[in-house]
């Protein structure tokens, strides 16, 4: 007899996901479904609008991963129209988007994702002073680490449940025995979630200081809008750069003194996990943080390509403009194609909604038919997986030494192969190796902005191609990245200087997809097969490979179309 | 749990190891951050000494969940305060622990305990076609979800320009039916907090300000509290004075731009945006938009999304060069621009009439004149 588990809310995450997963006799995962719940319509919305507005509207897909879809919509109308920004625009724009990595990453750690391995509850058995003991041991460079500390903190806590107002602590899962942290390593890490929450609204200053604001920073086409005057005080000067080199420092204590070291400590808790979730197999990555341009892939800083079936000794080349290799199926979602068409390029492709699921309320979905707003998107027929793990991986497998570097070196302290790399948990330090490289990345490219002023160069915008009326009439473009959560694309078709045509295929369709037309799972479900539940009603398991993906549903699920109209010349995914 | 089992915020920080000092201290600073003046501190003090934690349930609708991201950036209070020691977040998709059906249980518990006194924060808004099939929660439609939650509410909080004004799924051509709560929910107190997302600072004065006072802030006629949304940014722009003077960004990284003068001519939103960017700023107080020399894009006011395009300026206004003297242009300028956004200024009037006449008691909240 299966048992059935629903998810729904999954929380923790952006938007809106259920999970149902079917398990056999013995409790473990035989077949999972994952459905996004949720449906907005932001390319339809774009139709017929200025190419230069699309980045505001494209950035609030979604807030948590603020300022990646205004980067990728810039880049797609750059791309469509031919403009190269100035040096100083590409390394401001990587300072923000690696900003947004550090960030993103430790507030997924801590405040998304911790729980499902950290038991607030037993914390309140720890001894501080040896809490105090672990955590000079773990973050021998982290100041807050005294018996005093932490005594104050398990007060808090405590007060905190006698009080018996749990606000979003209260019905959650403490004392399942998936948790497996002694009561010191949980205390440790309920101060370092404290801490974080107070670091993250430091470090994104970076965003206001050249985008104005966050979440929702602002962006241009053909450069950054925040114009560079040494001599001033009403633009980028020393105190500005100064500020933004302070936080950076910031950014790489806590990534290096403790979200790292934490996240050692904690693996190092959970080896079982790194045997349950690896999943497809396939990792996708376009690659990012340019060094010579977007159109130059060589010189990114995460390398572009493909891994098959887990095998690093080959990394095959992927083409955004190949209209045979990314291509969406609809066979499980709620919309339809026309003309019986099964898979489409993002620059042909139709959305026509169709929601065939049942009314709501409803029980339980049928993965045996439709049950996602979210697309399957598949790169040349294959189910892929995107995100961290993918782009160490593509780094790691093309020889990029200071990539390979932080993955051996992790590997090398937990005592594991890099096999133990395609799991739960090897997502989740994939996560946090990164955010190491983001952050070391962060300081580097300060210093590229610092020797390109000195060299004389303060142009922030090219403005050649600003008038609309200088645009070919017809143009088509792409504008890739590797956000927080993977590979995201962004095309776009201009005609007569307004949005005929606007798609975005996000990390999370990839991760979050349903089947395809030949049953493949996506990365979400295949990767929660397998694992054993110790108790089906409270769902933990479930929760840890799914939050190590970092699911973002608002992305996944932004699309829509007009309804009623032909969907011939408005192509919407 | 009972209400009368409920601990009151002084009671919490006691039991957190905070001395009467101390307490003390954060009442000044919670006064400070709701700009209060030191004679309204004891009165903070005593609402913090005899009220208990409020419950708090935060819901998730159409959204892209900046809201909750701004919220957390709060520089005062932090939102470890709120979360520990002002309010009981009872739910919260994005923060909360639990998942599934527990958290949907939580949900009725303190509809079913605390009824009539729990506050709704509504993030995002509900989908109006196809039987709300767009939105779904624990298989439940959104508007389902959110008429049921509201039904026994204290009051609601609609965060960001979503909520309030329905944002930007609500933009042509509206594909999912999108509407903000103030358009679904009726019979209750209904505070909209717009922007996109509402800066931090004003999210968590707008919660200090009700558990403070037990009141509704002051509101505008479109529900808005006064004390956040009564300015135009452009009244308080930094750079107003080379609006005055004519001196303008007329390219990007033009000279003006290097000297940071006015982006109107860039399709500047300030002149029609009332919000409080230009006086609270953003991220701790570091800056906003004008600051790094981008044009704001009117985020707060209602369906700014068909504004646009943002990069046309307000209005066709002819410019006097900058030969003029500046108090000539300055005042040739004041009137051109006021004719450009003369019906803001109508608005403003009408709000100035509305306030005359209404007290927050009343049911300003409830004013949806904007349709």
């Amino acid at each position: 007899m299966s048992t059935r588990v629903v998810v729904d809310p999954v929380t923790r995450i952006e938007g809106h996901l259920r999970v149902e997963a079917i398990l056999d006799d013995h409790n473990v995962i035989g077949d999972a479904i994952s459905s996004g719940t949720m449906w907005r319509g932001i390319e339809v919305i774009l139709q017929g609008r200025d190419p230069r507005d699309a980045w505001a509207f494209c950035e609030r897909i979604c807030g948590v991963c603020t300022t990646v879809h205004a980067l990728a919509s810039v880049r797609a109308v750059e791309n469509a129209v031919g403009i190269t920004i100035p040096k100083n625009a590409e390394i401001i724009r990587n300072i923000m988007a690696l900003t947004q990595y550090v960030q993103d990453h430790v507030i997924h750690f801590y405040h998304l994702h911790a729980l499902d391995w950290v038991d607030i509850v037993s914390a309140l058995k720890a001894d501080p002073a040896a809490t105090a003991g672990l955590a000079q041991k773990v973050s021998p460079s982290w100041p807050t680490s005294s018996p005093g500390y932490f005594s104050d903190i398990k007060n808090t806590i405590k007060k905190f449940v006698d009080s018996g107002q749990l606000g979003i602590f209260q019905n959650a899962y403490w004392g399942h025995p998936a948790y497996k942290l002694p009561p010191e390593a949980n205390l440790m890490a309920v101060a370092h979630y404290l801490e974080a929450l107070k670091w993250q609204k430091e470090v994104i200053k970076i965003h206001t200081i050249f985008g104005g604001k966050n979440p929702h920073p602002h962006y241009l086409v053909g450069g950054v809008a925040c114009a560079i005057n040494m001599q001033g005080d009403n633009a980028i000067n020393m105190e500005r750069l100064e500020y933004v080199r302070d936080l950076i420092k910031g950014a790489q204590q806590i990534v290096e003194g403790l979200y790292v070291p934490d996240l050692m400590a904690i693996a190092s808790f959970y080896p079982e996990w790194t045997t349950y979730g690896g999943g497809i197999g396939n990792y996708m990555a376009y690659g990012d943080i340019p060094q010579n341009g977007i159109n130059d892939p060589s010189h990114f800083r995460f390398p572009r390509g493909i891994i098959l079936n887990k095998n690093l000794s080959e990394v095959l080349p992927v083409d955004l403009a190949d209209a045979n290799q990314i291509q969406e199926q609809v066979d499980h979602s709620w919309y339809k194609y026309p003309n019986g068409k099964k898979a489409l390029h993002p620059w042909e492709g139709v959305t026509d909604p169709d929601y065939t699921g049942p009314q709501p309320p409803y029980a339980q979905l049928d993965e045996k038919a439709t049950y996602s707003f979210v697309k399957a998107p598949r790169w040349k027929g294959h189910a892929m997986e995107v995100g961290p793990l993918a782009r160490l991986l593509v780094g790691f497998a093309s020889g990029r030494t200071d990539i390979k570097d932080v993955v051996v070196d992790a590997l090398g302290k937990l005592k594991l192969t890099p096999a133990a790399l395609f799991s739960t948990l090897g997502r989740t330090a994939a996560r946090g190796l990164e955010t190491k490289l983001a952050a070391g990345w962060l300081l580097e490219e300060y210093d590229r902005l610092i020797a390109n002023l000195k060299a004389g160069d303060t142009v922030t915008a090219d403005t050649k191609f600003w008038d609309p009326k200088t645009w070919p009439a017809d143009c088509k473009g792409f504008g890739p990245e590797e956000a927080p959560r993977g590979a995201l694309g962004h095309w776009i078709h201009i005609k007569d200087e307004k949005i005929a045509n606007y798609q975005i295929v996000v990390p999370s369709t990839w991760n979050a997809s349903p089947k395809d037309g030949q049953g493949q799972r996506g990365a979400y479900e295949a990767a929660l097969i397998g694992t054993p539940m110790a108790d089906p009603k409270r769902p933990v398991e479930i929760l840890r490979t799914i939050h190590s993906f970092d699911p973002c549903l608002a992305c996944a699920t932004h699309v829509t179309s007009p309804d009623g109209e032909t969907l011939a010349e408005v192509v919407v995914r | 749990m009972e209400p009368s089992d409920q601990f009151t915020t002084y009671q919490v920080l006691q039991r957190h190891g905070v001395d009467r000092r101390d307490f003390l201290k954060f009442c000044t600073q919670s006064a400070a951050a709701l700009g209060l003046s030191a004679a309204f501190v004891p009165k903070v003090v005593a609402a913090m000494e005899t009220k208990p934690r409020i419950p708090v349930l935060w819901l998730h609708g159409l959204e892209c969940t900046c809201c909750s991201e701004s919220f957390i950036r709060s520089s005062h209070p932090i939102a470890q305060d709120i979360l520990l020691n002002m309010v009981s977040l009872d739910y919260d998709d994005t923060l909360q622990a639990a998942a599934g059906f527990q958290v949907e249980e939580i949900r009725h518990k303190i509809m079913k305990d605390y009824k009539g006194q729990y506050l709704l924060a509504v993030e995002g808004n509900a989908p109006t076609k196809d039987g709300g099939v767009y939105c779904t929660v624990g298989g439940e439609s959104f508007l389902k979800v959110l008429q049921e939650t509201a039904a026994d509410a204290k009051a609601i909080v609609a965060w960001g320009s979503c909520a309030s004004n329905g944002c930007i799924q609500a933009a042509r051509p509206n594909p999912t039916g999108a509407m903000p709560v103030r358009k679904l929910i009726t019979g209750k107190p209904i505070i909209n907090v717009p922007g996109c997302p509402p800066i931090a600072e004003v999210m968590t004065g707008v919660l200090t300000y009700i558990l403070t006072f037990d009141a509704l802030p002051e509101l505008d006629r479109q529900g808005r509290p006064k004390m956040f949304y009564g300015q135009r940014l452009h009244d308080k722009c930094y750079r107003r004075a080379f609006f005055d003077s004519g001196q303008f960004v007329e390219a990007w990284d033009d000279e003006g731009a290097r000297k940071g003068w006015c982006l109107y001519k860039m399709g500047c939103r300030g002149p029609t945006t009332f919000n409080s960017c230009s006086t609270f700023k953003w991220n701790c107080g570091q800056g906003w938009p004008v600051n790094s020399g981008n044009p704001c894009i009117g985020c707060a006011e209602d369906n700014f999304w068909d504004n646009g395009p943002f990069y046309q300026r307000l209005s066709n206004v002819v410019v006097p060069g900058i030969d003029s003297t500046p108090d000539q242009i300055g005042k040739t300028l004041t009137v051109i621009a006021g004719v450009g956004v003369g019906a803001h200024l109508i608005t403003m009037a009408a709000r100035k009439q509305a306030s005359k006449l209404k007290t927050p008691e009343d049911g300003a909240g409830q004013a949806g004149e904007k349709e």
